[in-house]
């Protein structure tokens, strides 16, 4: 997922005078306790009793761009590691089970020794190395209730039970009737604390077809994916968050478990709790489980900055499926001054029927059937890029879309906004983030999000600042200062008919 | 981006899967019970059993105030006063399913072109800057059996909004070039369908069901959008804006007395129509059999299994939802413990037998694997829906199943906008306004026998389907393993498309 762009969160209510009192800094000011637990973990309540349920949302600092090299793919992996139950939660006997496993990943290294030599490989021994590592997996699942921990949150009138890692974070969430707080905080502690490495290489099997699902098999896919390895020479923010399908599949176990070791330590995880629970009940029901968390050091920050673009840079696929533009321009991370000037470029560009690039390749010119750009693409908690990505119209090329683009960017960069477009900016992005005050789990996601990005949920009443003091001239500064030929890269689907229809098309046949 | 299982996208990656979408939020996924079943397990302490679960606060939301004018109108309202918003709908009886075959596309394009369009006394672009300017929408849409119009405002902007929903209904613009937008975006759209194998699949499956040229099912062709006129949209128009065939729903931060009031002054003066006519149709279901569309730059098919399914207010619906949670409801179902889960062959998997309002669902049971294990997984699919009449219900998978639906019951109406609009979407098709209560209670009273005769009742694998959308030459095991036959071959190209994409003949669709 990517960083609720600050447009979307945004907003605060200053400007506007409002009659109802549920929704100002203040009102919220009563209705939070946060705390910071010996073991570093930092907990929101915030009290919303609308009806007698919650939402609750867990994050983790750490993304796909945390994967150590080698194993790309490797914090989405243990996403869904930590749905297959702890010590005490989906086993019959976790002393065992436990031994059991150990030999599983004894008996993959040794298959995967071999697998990997890349001289004097042993086909023999690899088959028999590979029977072995079923045998053992075979033993292990003996012990093993299967999906007991997702089993006992449905049973217990669980709701949007999910899960999501980006490059950027990981995250946990569902929602509960409010009579299961306790419970929940039980179960969410222990996953957190003590994930076992239970039936991981058929669960590596379920996220390879994932992969298949979302990258290899989509058109749009393809191209995101060799996008982003072609704009990114350094940093992660290459590589995709699902894992090359060569590393996704040879991740092990033992790998996932050094990932949770270094990752999953309480000062790198925030979790709101958002709902019908008063605080000074539920603050010590959930200081009760989650402070049992064992601390650990922070983990160490990333050293890998993205160099300067120095030359333009693209890729084209040539596909059976219709065409497709995307470009992008690197710019700072969310915690630039000029992170609301970019929100404003993408409101003013984007949003509905009254944007630019809807009125411009849409409407007017009839080119493409869709336009828009965005920011902090694949991510912002790094540098990420302004992206513009457009759709063209049956008859109408990339290479339009790219021309139109520019077109609109130029202008941009050469006359001022009017007053209508950053007044209508400032107010939809207070309106937005207004909107989103009315549901439990948006909250708990932006309270969440907000504490661990700036060290204080407030920040996200008081980014509405930051977007109101934007300035026509803010926005001419950063256009110029990004849209430059030399910072972009593009990609560009073309359409190829699929090899037995060119055949047929060669020989005169057609259809 | 990655997620444990699959459901709808979100906001980015929606920006980047234009029309490539077709949510399989709405069929979620499932469980079986390896060996003997999980109550057999001899398991070690349970800590989770000890943690006391306090009676819930009691809970009544206030439903809406229903009112029904002289003319036939329904309104409901439902006060809210958490933030300063407004949110309201109009849905108006009629929808694709209505359209002359010959056609298809119009209530899309009406959808589009009656706010684009604007009114005769505000164009659509300008209505865009005014409304935009508050952080205000109004929208129109086209759905298979209604169109609507939409708003949601800041209160203080409620009398601006909804004046140009009046006036939208009553003055309507259709203006020749905003329906010429709207067919280049429909164009777009059907030179784009082939494109995302899941796409084909989610379609083709429903066209196996209901027919190819069901009101249901039939696809908007580049012919049949051409065909539509500015006239068209007036006289459909003229036909559907009838206050009996209409109803009104408004959510938010108003007084019910003054929203009354301003409704009746803007509705009371229209004169009753003629009753929108009840649905009919033939639905005789898939022919059994196997079913192939061959694409050769993926490397996962899609598998479906389709039949024919059924309507809610079948005294069956109970216990068919019970059975549907059992087979395919989360993480502990038959479906998803097996295919997903023990044998790790896809990762979106998912369906149940749909039950629709007034017209039968689909039987719907879906995964995607890799080209490889394609048969495979067809056949623990088919094995799967064949163990529904075989394999036993145990009282455990009774138990988990009664406990997912009615612990989470709260969630059908825990917020004000989700109480409204389940009372919307009983007025619309006639259900008693507590069906939600008496869906409660008849999930409550399923016992394993009813399981079982359901099961016998509605599940018949030879009047099934199975289509998968895949790269044929890489399946290894070939389909007719499934003892269905030589597969058929379905035709998925586009009348009237340019063959080589841009650049060649035949673009501007739209134009007439």
């Amino acid at each position: 997922m990517r960083f609720p762009s600050a447009v979307r969160l945004i907003a605060l209510l200053c400007g506007l005078t409002l009659a109802a009192q549920a929704q100002d800094l203040s009102s919220f000011e009563k209705r939070i306790t946060t705390k910071v637990l010996p073991n570093g973990l930092t907990l929101i309540i915030c009290e919303r009793p609308e009806a007698p349920v919650f939402s609750y949302f867990t994050i983790v600092d750490a993304g796909d761009a945390n994967d150590p090299g080698g194993q790309s793919g490797l914090a989405h992996m243990f996403e869904h590691l930590a749905f297959k139950g702890t010590k005490d939660i989906g086993t019959t006997d976790y002393a065992a089970e436990e031994v059991a496993l150990d030999k599983v990943e004894q008996a993959y290294a040794a298959y995967d020794e071999e697998y990997r030599k890349r001289v004097g490989r042993d086909e023999a021994k690899l088959k028999q190395l590979h029977a072995a590592f079923e045998q053992a997996q075979a033993e292990a699942q003996k012990y093993v209730i299967p999906n007991q921990f997702t089993e006992i949150a449905e049973a217990n009138g669980a709701t949007g039970l999910n899960a999501q890692t980006s490059l950027d974070d990981t995250q946990y969430y569902w929602s509960m009737p409010s009579n299961r707080l306790q419970l929940w905080a039980y179960m969410e502690s222990d996953r957190i604390a003590n994930p076992v490495p239970r039936e991981f290489y058929k669960e590596r099997d379920v996220v390879m077809e994932e992969r298949r699902m979302r990258t290899d098999s989509n058109p749009i896919g393809r191209m995101v994916e060799q996008f982003l390895a072609t704009a990114y020479v350094a940093h992660p923010y290459h590589r995709p968050g699902v894992g090359w399908m060569s590393e996704l599949s040879q991740i092990t176990a033992t790998e996932a478990d050094a990932f949770h070791k270094k990752y999953y330590v309480p000062s790198n995880m925030v979790i709101a709790v958002v709902g019908d629970v008063k605080a000074e009940e539920a603050m010590p029901v959930l200081e009760k489980y989650f402070g049992a968390i064992p601390t650990g050091p922070k983990p160490e920050e990333m050293s890998t900055v993205e160099p300067p673009q120095t030359a333009e840079k693209y890729v084209i696929l040539k596909e059976q499926s219709q065409p497709l533009y995307l470009e992008g321009y690197h710019k700072p991370d969310y915690r630039d001054p000029d992170d609301a000037v970019y929100d404003a470029i993408q409101d003013i560009f984007s949003n509905g029927r009254t944007s630019r690039l809807y009125r411009s390749l849409v409407r007017d010119q009839q080119i493409a059937a869709e336009a828009e750009g965005f920011s902090g693409f694949p991510g912002d908690k790094y540098p990420g890029l302004f992206a513009f990505f457009a759709v063209p119209n049956p008859g109408h090329t990339p290479q339009e879309m790219r021309t139109a683009i520019h077109k609109e960017i130029d202008k941009l960069k050469t006359t001022d906004v009017s007053d209508d477009e950053l007044t209508m900016f400032k107010t939809r992005a207070r309106a937005d983030l207004l909107r989103g005050l009315g549901n439990n789990q948006g909250l708990a996601e932006q309270l969440a999000i907000y504490q661990l990005r700036y060290g204080d949920w407030r920040e996200l009443f008081n980014q509405l600042k930051k977007i109101d003091a934007v300035t026509k001239a803010d926005i001419r500064r950063v256009a110029n200062k990004t849209f430059v030929d030399t910072n972009r890269t593009y990609a560009m689907v073309e359409f190829q008919p699929p090899a037995s229809q060119a055949a047929q098309q060669s020989q005169g046949g057609g259809r | 981006m990655n997620r444990i299982f699959f459901t709808k996208k979100h906001t980015a990656e929606k920006t980047l899967h234009h029309r490539a979408h077709r949510g399989f939020s709405a069929f979620l996924l499932t469980l079986v019970l390896v060996a003997s079943g999980f109550a057999s397990y001899a398991q070690q302490t349970q800590p989770w059993k000890q943690i006391p679960i306090p009676p819930l606060h009691p809970f009544h939301p206030e439903q809406p105030k229903r009112i029904e004018l002289k003319n036939g109108l329904v309104i409901l309202l439902e006060e809210d006063h958490e933030l300063p918003f407004i949110n309201g709908f109009i849905d108006m009886r009629g929808g694709s399913r209505d359209e002359p075959a010959g056609k298809t596309g119009l209530i899309e394009l009406y959808g589009d072109a009656w706010r684009t369009s604007g009114t005769t006394s505000k164009d659509g672009d300008a209505l865009d800057d005014l409304l935009e300017a508050k952080a205000a929408k109004v929208e129109t849409g086209g759905d298979v059996d209604s169109t609507s119009v939409s708003w949601s405002c800041m209160t203080k902007d409620e009398d601006m909004v909804f004046g140009i929903v009046v006036d939208l209904l009553e003055h309507p613009a259709f203006k020749q070039d905003k329906l010429m937008l709207a067919k280049q975006q429909a164009a777009a759209g059907i030179i784009r369908r082939n494109d995302d194998a899941s796409a084909i699949a989610s379609r083709e499956a429903a066209r196996l069901v209901y027919g190819k040229d069901s009101p249901y099912t039939r696809l908007p062709e580049l012919s049949t959008i051409k065909a539509v006129t500015l006239d068209d949209l007036k006289q459909w128009h003229d036909k559907t804006i009838v206050p009996n065939n209409m109803i009104i729903g408004v959510e938010g931060d108003f007084d019910s007395a003054k929203m009354e009031k301003a409704l009746r002054d803007a509705f009371e003066g229209l004169p009753r129509g003629t009753p929108w006519p009840k649905p009919t149709g033939e639905f005789p279901g898939p022919k059994h059999g196997a079913y192939i569309v061959d694409k050769t730059d993926v490397n996962q098919s899609n598998v479906y299994i389709v039949g024919l399914g059924t309507l809610r207010n079948n005294p069956d619906y109970f216990a068919l939802s019970v059975m549907n949670e059992v087979f395919s409801g989360g993480f502990g179902s038959r479906l998803f413990q097996d295919v997903r889960t023990k044998q790790g062959l896809a990762y979106a998997v998912g369906g149940g037998f749909g039950a629709d309002y007034d017209h039968p669902g689909i039987f719907r049971v879906v995964a995607g694997t890799k080209s490889a294990t394609t048969t495979k997984a067809a056949q623990s699919m088919l094995a799967e829906i064949s163990d529904l009449k075989t394999k036993p219900f145990t009282e455990d998978e009774l138990k988990r199943a009664k406990d997912e639906v009615l612990n989470s019951f709260i969630f059908n109406y825990d917020s004000k906008e989700k109480v409204l609009a389940a009372a919307a979407k009983f007025e619309f098709y006639g259900y008693p306004a507590d069906f939600l209560q008496k869906y409660r209670d008849g999930v409550e009273h399923v016992t394993t026998a009813d399981l079982e005769r359901v099961a016998k009742k509605y599940i018949d694998t030879s009047k099934l389907a199975v289509l998968v959308v895949g790269n044929q030459q890489e399946f290894g095991t070939p389909l007719t393993e499934l003892g269905l036959g030589a597969p058929q071959p379905i035709d998925i190209s586009i009348p009237g498309a340019p063959q080589q994409g841009p650049g060649a003949p035949g673009g501007n669709e739209g134009e007439q």
